[in-house]
């Protein structure tokens, strides 16, 4: 009764109009016992802040497909730690380029998860985190 | 904890969703917060938005809620989805239908699973309420499940309950049967641009005749989001309400059903931690469904069995 549900948010930032990915995401992590908050398409980062502070989620998992991971990352990170939310675990996932790795973990990205991940990985890796 | 009361008095967000974390997750510091609390509730009008899924009612809220922000009220929302009964998690989709509000300050929105309760709420549902409350909300809309029929917990707790239905779903008779058209104090029905709109008005509107004693006149009010109608009427229709229980005295005996339900809810609650608690209980439960299938015991006196056992 008293067990804590892992919350997250699944969060599409920018103007990216593909979601498939992030519902998939969803959809497995409901399955995986996760509370899941999808905030649909064309967020902007402090939209996304402010949903995963009212939500009180443990992880925000950001999808982006057009190439603008490395200034919308960054823009989610600066809110998130304006709100004095770095608490929050944040991991990417979507089209992202190898070289851009490094400088998303220097953001304070935890992970990134390309195409081709195993539902499992992510699954394992939340759980692993959140519980920790 | 005195820290994060203070700042949920003063209505900042993090705190709020904080607690409204504890409440779900039935922290043992949950009556401590609702006692320093309780007496700062009481000021927001309480709405709750109930319907069959897929009608429209995150849509609907989003709306009203948009509507209050001009009026410069306000509005703090709770929305419920289904929790799965396998795996225990849910996919929370309510705020999907208004994150062009995600950062007005003006306003709170908060996704819930209902964890494995049934009748379109979730068991911490009156505390979040209360917290919302306390947090200086003037509005609060509670949004249940996508329900059935006969899901009308929500009466017991709102000031003012919406029905929102849709065209298409039934003919009259649909409309004569008990369950969740008694608990309307507004009935909306959406997607009022779509064929057969008039006609499920109309039936709702000849259902409703029957009621004539009745010192509240139900409307029955067409909405179209496409369109943008219906909205001013609909947020009328809640002053009215709220101004027609002030009058009549109806707030105090609300009030007083949601106190009610809500003490029963929590002595069940608390009754159902005792008698289940696995330390007592030790195995009994296993055992006794061994008994029950090698047709030695039947379930009825199993748990006659049980219980006296727990409260000799």
């Amino acid at each position: 009764m008293t067990k804590k549900n892992i919350r997250v948010l699944v969060a599409k930032p920018g103007l990216d109009g593909h979601d498939r990915g992030a519902k998939v995401v969803s959809r497995a992590l409901r399955d995986a016992g996760m509370e899941v908050i999808y905030t649909g398409l064309h967020q902007t980062p402090k939209q996304i802040v402010e949903t995963a502070v009212q939500e009180d989620v443990d992880v925000i998992g950001l999808s982006l497909l057009s190439g603008a991971h490395l200034t919308l990352f960054q823009n989610v990170m600066n809110c998130l730690k304006k709100r004095g939310m770095e608490h929050i675990l944040v991991t990417g996932g979507g089209i992202i380029p190898q070289e851009d790795l490094d400088e998303l973990k220097k953001i304070g990205i935890k992970r990134v998860f390309g195409p081709g991940t195993p539902i499992d990985t992510i699954v394992d890796y939340i759980q692993g985190s959140v519980n920790k | 904890m005195t820290q994060l009361i203070t700042q949920l008095l003063k209505g900042e967000s993090a705190a709020l969703a904080r607690l409204i974390t504890l409440v779900e997750n039935n922290s043992p510091t949950v009556p401590e917060v609702m006692k320093a609390i309780h007496k700062h509730t009481g000021t927001a009008h309480i709405i709750g938005v109930t319907g069959t899924m897929g009608t429209g009612k995150s849509t609907l809220i989003g709306a009203v809620t948009r509507a209050y922000r001009k009026r410069d009220k306000t509005v703090g929302i709770v929305g419920i989805d289904p929790t799965s009964c396998f795996s225990g998690g849910a996919l929370l989709g309510d705020r999907i239908r208004m994150q062009d509000l995600a950062t007005d300050p003006g306003v709170f929105i908060r996704s819930m699973g209902t964890r494995g309760v049934l009748g379109g709420l979730t068991s911490s549902i009156y505390d979040v309420v209360e917290l919302l409350d306390a947090s200086g909300k003037d509005i609060v809309i509670v949004e249940t499940v996508g329900v059935g029929q006969s899901e009308i917990d929500i009466a017991k707790m709102a000031d003012t309950t919406i029905v929102v239905t849709v065209p298409g779903l039934g003919d009259s008779i649909q409309t004569m049967k008990a369950g969740i058209t008694e608990i309307a104090d507004i009935f909306v029905v959406n997607k009022a641009d779509q064929p057969g709109a008039d006609e499920t008005v109309l039936q709702l509107q000849q259902m409703l005749c029957m009621n004539h004693l009745d010192e509240w006149q139900i409307p029955v009010i067409p909405l179209s989001s496409i369109k943008g109608t219906g909205i001013s009427e609909v947020i009328n229709a809640i002053n009215n309400h709220m101004d027609f229980l002030t009058e009549t005295n109806h707030l105090r005996k609300r009030r007083r059903t949601r106190y009610e339900s809500e003490l029963l809810a929590l002595i069940k609650k608390k009754v159902m931690h005792f008698v289940l608690d696995e330390s007592r209980l030790q195995g009994t439960i296993e055992s006794m469904v061994d008994t029950i299938s090698r047709k030695e015991m039947d379930p009825h006196s199993a748990a006659e069995k049980i219980l006296k056992g727990i409260l000799a």
